[in-house]
């Protein structure tokens, strides 16, 4: 919403300065956004005669003019390159040190091929007032020499554009924004009446409504013989002012009363109307060229006002060119309407149309200013253009619903910690246009007509706490109480924050990447359920939400490869999608490395190159469920399981069958190939809603320690096996040993190639044995030693080396 | 010179003259050894007469001491030059460069630490943390946050929607952490203090905007909070998460659905070259929206709004993250660029308290 200062002060009579309005505006929800006071900006521009322009001696495109500043100051040499600098021409002239705002620099005194200049003369553009570049401004030859352009010019009306909030239509217009700042001590509200105007014959057309929810009310007057033409200086200089283009009168009219008072109207040339007006829903493929010149198709959602012709007119949002009023026009039928605010918005975003009217339309006009409004257009039609009223004709409810709301007084120190007397709170609602009768505890409050965002007691609330100045509200300090400071986050809250760190501390990089992701990737990871695809994606390569962090962190790192960074270890902890419902979103923590970003190091490095492998992602995974306090005994790791992964390389990590927390390995060809993706690359995803809770211990003692007074024995064991055995399972066969004596089973080398046989293995394992008692004997340990070579031999076939 | 002080002078002289320890070890057998010739000298002290014995015996023994303790001297001195000879080719580069450790390379994500960061000053102001899933319904995302029938947010055009289901209902991805509050109020007895972070998603991308950001929103119900709390608590808020000691800020009447009455909230700062100094300058950037909780939405939540009564607020994380850190570009923290990533990154070691400070 734009308005100039004086447009303001036609209806606030007032002598605070423009920046305290400004700020008073801001404080009392009118979010000042911009003010643009050209008199201030341009106030080193003045208005100057040349006296002589001579050719410049260097140039053949430069003129040196002597420059009368006038106020009787010596004249000023200005080398000036405008084809129009001649003697005698009266233009706009800026001294150095001049901060010219259309070629963003300050003037200096310069010396242009040789001849000294101190200032310039300046075209419309170099001021911003035009986009009129050709040659430097002519001014009248009896324009004052030494004033100031901008005052001189008219553009001394600071321009104020305020960012206003949805619920407060009533300042869509100047008139309400001025009552507002009256309510806020800023001045006095003037606020002339509208004297009705007897009609002189009974309106011609009438107009029927067919669907009263998308047109509660309609407001009809034909002014007859009128004279159409552009509108007087003072109108169009209003409308420039806020960036309005002037059509004619009649026009003018409209666009005047709907910023000076919240009310846009319309106006149909009569002789261009054929027949009665009738309020209707547009049929399916009627079309409309309207006066913004293009052609809309409408439908039936589509609120329209239409003749024996057709449709004429895009209620509430934009009028029709064949039925518009011209220099031409004669007879003028005015429209004063109340349109379905929901329906207005709609059909404006569905026709893409911005317009003043339907700004205000779908924020709701007020209803009681139907009639007066169409009283003072009439007014204004009538002083402007001449003619003779018809009567009003009026179709539905011309007023709203009358609002009383019941108001204790305490309800302002119950809500918002500040007390308001209540002549204070009487005195503030009533220079908004509330009535307040009563005199508490609970007093009757009628709400204004256009005021239909207040429904209840935290409105009025609202209103007196917004004019009182929620600076004026103490800061109360919020005392947390004798709750117990206890921890807050919950169990998965907890498991995201630890997993990010542990991933972190190995060398990760952590990245956040889109929530969705396009269908043929979430396919691949199990996604693509019709109940997760976006009907209205941005894009389709963000159309499904993500069954899996691993297609975004691995075009993350492709993303990097191609920007020269080949080598990346990049994770994610966050949400994936198996449903929508609550329970099937869960928290994913995943990794991925590629190129030399092994878990020993990123890059390669004198002490070893490593490029990243399937026990890397294992032993992120690890960490990640150690992190989480994931029980790590319990887990079973299990080869392959993922089809998106290697299907030799990858394993998968559960507890039991029926709870597969995740997935670890290289990314299969066939993934990396539907991706995009330079493999190898290795990757590992857990879900850390799967890890079991913890079992809630009733105090913080950690078990006690036992420490053995014997010394661990260790035994290293090498056995010869099929390739295919299982190192988890030589171990587990050799723990089931004695799980009291045997503390550590550790693989410490595997080998094949020569001194094995081919399909062969050599798998060695070290044994840690605990007496637990007293010392073993030689004779104890082999006897351990041999079941456990007996045990494994039987588990796994294998044999001693 | 008798032959024994010939001998121990030869000896001596073949002690001196051992180049190794391998050396050394000859001359000692040659003197010392069974058949060594001191031993030899020993050896005939048996056929001697008793005072003879005496004289020769202490003279042989004397000789035989002379040499051991110079045959230890000799080994220290070539035990050591050994050593050294050792060490002096035992040489390593020491200036070449380590790798760098890992907990030095990781990093947790901009985002990540905020939220952390915000999660303990809140938890300080007595907070517990509350989330809900990105999949929402209508009715947790407006109907319930008394957004009116018709309102913009509700369309095709902000909003991300799912297909319509059999019953016509359709989900969406909510546009703010809100329906957490409806969750929240319609599951817990007031009194309530929960801050909700998450990720939210509308319609948009631009220099500014992009399609899924994340917010944080607080919420008190209780029978006595007021907009004087509500000040208190974001001010301190802001003075603790910005770090300084004071903050200038600015509450504005506004308009939300969900607030009545509604605020936003400007912090003074000033720009310079892409930092931003607090407390001072003339520029007031906004950073939240708060109020009072609308008597519908109480309601609508199965809660008493003459009985209960409380405050609501929600700012952008990706936003005050940005303004803290002096990170330009929204988008960038969506695009997994590990320059940006390690330059804007925190070190997982680096984990924000009260006591040690947010950001140290």
């Amino acid at each position: 919403m734009k308005f100039t200062l004086s447009w303001l002060k036609e209806y606030l009579d007032t002598d605070e300065p423009l920046e305290k309005l400004a700020e008073k505006l801001t404080m009392i929800g009118l979010e000042v956004e911009h003010i643009e006071d050209k008199a201030k900006a341009l106030a080193p521009f003045t208005i100057a005669r040349v006296i002589s322009a001579e050719q410049h001696p260097n140039a053949d495109r430069l003129r040196v003019c002597m420059v009368d500043t006038g106020n009787g100051a010596a004249p000023v040499q200005v080398v000036c390159g405008a084809p129009n600098a001649r003697a005698g021409l009266v233009s706009v002239f800026s001294p150095p040190g001049t901060f010219i705002p259309g070629k963003n620099i300050t003037l200096g005194v310069g010396t242009i091929r040789g001849v000294e200049s101190r200032g310039m003369l300046c075209s419309a553009a170099e001021l911003q007032i035009s986009e009129d570049h050709d040659g430097i401004m002519e001014l009248p030859a009896d324009a004052p020499l030494g004033a100031g352009y901008a005052q001189w010019a008219g553009l001394g009306d600071p321009v104020i554009e305020i960012n206003l909030t949805p619920n407060r239509q009533d300042c869509t217009g100047v008139h309400g924004i001025a009552r507002d700042l009256f309510a806020a001590d800023m001045g006095k509200f003037k606020d002339p009446g509208i004297k009705p105007i007897k009609g002189e014959f009974l309106c011609p057309v009438k107009v029927t409504i067919e669907d009263t929810s998308l047109c509660p009310g309609f407001a009809l007057r034909l002014v007859r013989g009128v004279k159409n033409g552009p509108s007087p200086e003072w109108l169009q200089k209003r409308l420039t002012s806020i960036g309005l283009r002037p059509i004619n009168a009649l026009v003018d009219i409209t666009n005047f009363m709907t910023y000076d008072r919240a009310r846009p109207l319309h106006v149909f040339d009569a002789a261009k109307v054929k027949g009665n007006l009738t309020v209707r829903h547009a049929r399916d493929g009627e079309t409309l060229l309207a006066l913004d010149g293009r052609t809309y198709t409408l439908d039936r959602n589509v609120c329209v006002i239409s003749d024996e012709h057709g449709v004429e007119s895009l209620a509430g949002i934009m009028g029709g060119e064949a039925s518009g009023c011209s220099e031409d026009t004669t007879d003028v039928l005015i429209e004063s309407a109340l349109w379905n605010e929901i329906n207005i918005a709609q059909t404006g975003r569905k026709l893409g149309i911005n317009s003043d009217a339907r700004y205000r339309f779908e924020r709701g006009v007020d209803p009681a200013f139907m009639l007066p409004g169409l009283e003072m257009a009439t007014r204004l039609v009538m002083e402007l253009c001449g003619g003779t009223p018809s009567e009003n004709i009026v179709a539905g409810n011309a007023f709203g619903e009358d609002r009383v709301i019941d108001f204790p007084l305490a309800e302002t120190k119950r809500l918002a910690g500040i007390d308001v007397p209540l002549p204070e709170a009487k005195r503030i609602l009533s220079h908004l246009g509330f009535m307040v009768a009563g005199s508490g505890p609970v007093v009757k409050v009628a709400v204004p007509s256009w005021r239909s965002d207040v429904h209840g007691k935290a409105d009025i609330v609202e209103e007196i706490v917004r004019i009182v100045g929620v600076d004026k509200v103490p800061m109360t300090p919020f005392e947390r109480g004798d709750a117990p400071r206890k921890p807050i986050l919950s169990s998965i809250q907890l498991r995201t924050r630890r997993a990010k760190r542990a991933l972190a501390t190995r060398g990760m990089v952590e990245a956040v990447t889109w929530s969705f992701i396009s269908k043929p990737h979430a396919e691949l990871f199990g996604g693509g359920k019709s109940e997760l695809a976006l009907a209205n994606p941005i894009a389709s390569d963000l159309s499904d939400m993500r069954p899996s962090l691993l297609p975004g962190l691995v075009a993350a790192a492709q993303a990097n490869a191609d920007r020269g960074f080949p080598d990346v270890a990049l994770f994610e902890v966050g949400q994936i999608f198996k449903g929508d419902r609550p329970e099937d979103q869960l928290i994913a923590a995943a990794g991925v490395r590629h190129g030399f970003a092994s878990s020993r190091g990123i890059g390669r490095h004198w002490s070893g190159s490593v490029t990243a492998d399937a026990l890397d992602a294992k032993a992120d995974a690890f960490a990640v469920l150690a992190a989480a306090g994931a029980p790590m005994q319990a887990l079973q790791i299990v080869s392959g399981g993922a089809n998106w992964l290697h299907p030799g390389r990858s394993g998968a990590i559960q507890i039991g069958p029926q709870n597969v927390l995740g997935y670890f390995g290289e990314l299969h060809p066939r993934t990396l190939e539907a991706l995009k993706a330079d493999g190898p690359l290795i990757a590992f995803e857990v879900i850390l809603d799967r890890i079991p809770a913890a079992k809630q211990k009733p105090t913080r003692a950690k078990p006690v320690l036992e420490l053995s007074a014997f010394q661990p024995v260790s035994r290293d064991f090498a056995f010869t096996v099929d390739r295919s055995v299982k190192a988890g399972d030589i171990v587990r066969a050799a723990q089931g040993v004695d799980k009291q004596l045997i503390t550590a089973v550790t693989v410490f080398d595997v080998y094949e190639g020569k001194g094995v046989e081919d399909g062969k293995k050599s798998v060695a394992i070290a044994v840690t044995i605990q007496p637990r008692e007293k010392t073993l004997t030689d004779q104890e340990i082999d006897a351990v030693a041999a079941k456990i070579v007996a045990e494994v031999s039987k588990k796994t076939g294998g044999a001693l080396r | 010179m008798t032959d024994l002080a010939q001998l121990e002078s030869q000896i001596l002289a073949e002690i001196a003259a051992a180049g190794d320890e391998a050396a050394l070890e000859a001359v000692r057998v040659a003197a010392l050894g069974k058949k060594g010739s001191i031993s030899a000298l020993l050896a005939t002290l048996g056929k001697m007469s008793p005072d003879e014995r005496k004289t020769q015996g202490a003279a042989i023994n004397l000789a035989k001491d002379t040499v051991t303790q110079a045959l230890t001297a000799r080994r220290d001195i070539l035990k050591s030059a050994a050593l050294d000879a050792r060490l002096a080719s035992e040489t390593i580069d020491v200036t070449l460069p380590l790798r760098e450790t890992p907990a030095e390379q990781g990093r947790i994500h901009p985002l990540s630490q905020v939220m952390d960061e915000l999660t303990t000053i809140f938890a300080d102001m007595g907070f517990s943390i509350a989330e809900g899933p990105d999949i929402e319904t209508d009715d947790y995302n407006f109907t319930k946050l008394n957004f009116p029938e018709g309102h913009p947010a509700r369309e095709m055009h902000d909003t991300f929607f799912f297909n319509p289901k059999e019953d016509g209902s359709r989900m969406l991805l909510r546009t703010h952490t809100s329906p957490v509050q409806v969750r929240t109020m319609l599951t817990q007895k007031p009194p309530i203090r929960i801050v909700c972070p998450g990720r939210t998603y509308r319609i948009d991308s631009d220099a500014t905007h992009t399609p899924q950001f994340h917010q944080v929103e607080g919420l008190v119900i209780d029978k006595g909070s007021h907009l004087g709390h509500l000040k208190w608590i974001l001010h301190e808020f802001c003075k603790a998460f910005f770090e300084v000691d004071n903050i200038n800020m600015r509450f504005r009447p506004s308009f939300f659905p969900f607030t009545e009455p509604s605020l936003e909230v400007d912090i003074q700062c000033r720009r310079d070259k892409g930092e931003i100094r607090f407390g001072e300058g003339e520029d007031w950037l906004e950073i939240l929206g708060c109020g009072m909780v609308h008597p519908n939405v109480l309601r609508a939540c199965g809660i008493d709004p003459d009985v209960y009564q409380g405050f609501a607020w929600g700012m952008g994380i990706d936003r005050i993250a940005m303004l803290k850190y002096g990170m330009s570009d929204l988008r960038q923290l969506f695009e997994s660029d590990v320059r940006w990533l390690s330059h804007y990154g925190f070190k997982p070691l680096d984990v924000p308290t009260l006591a040690g400070g947010l950001s140290s």
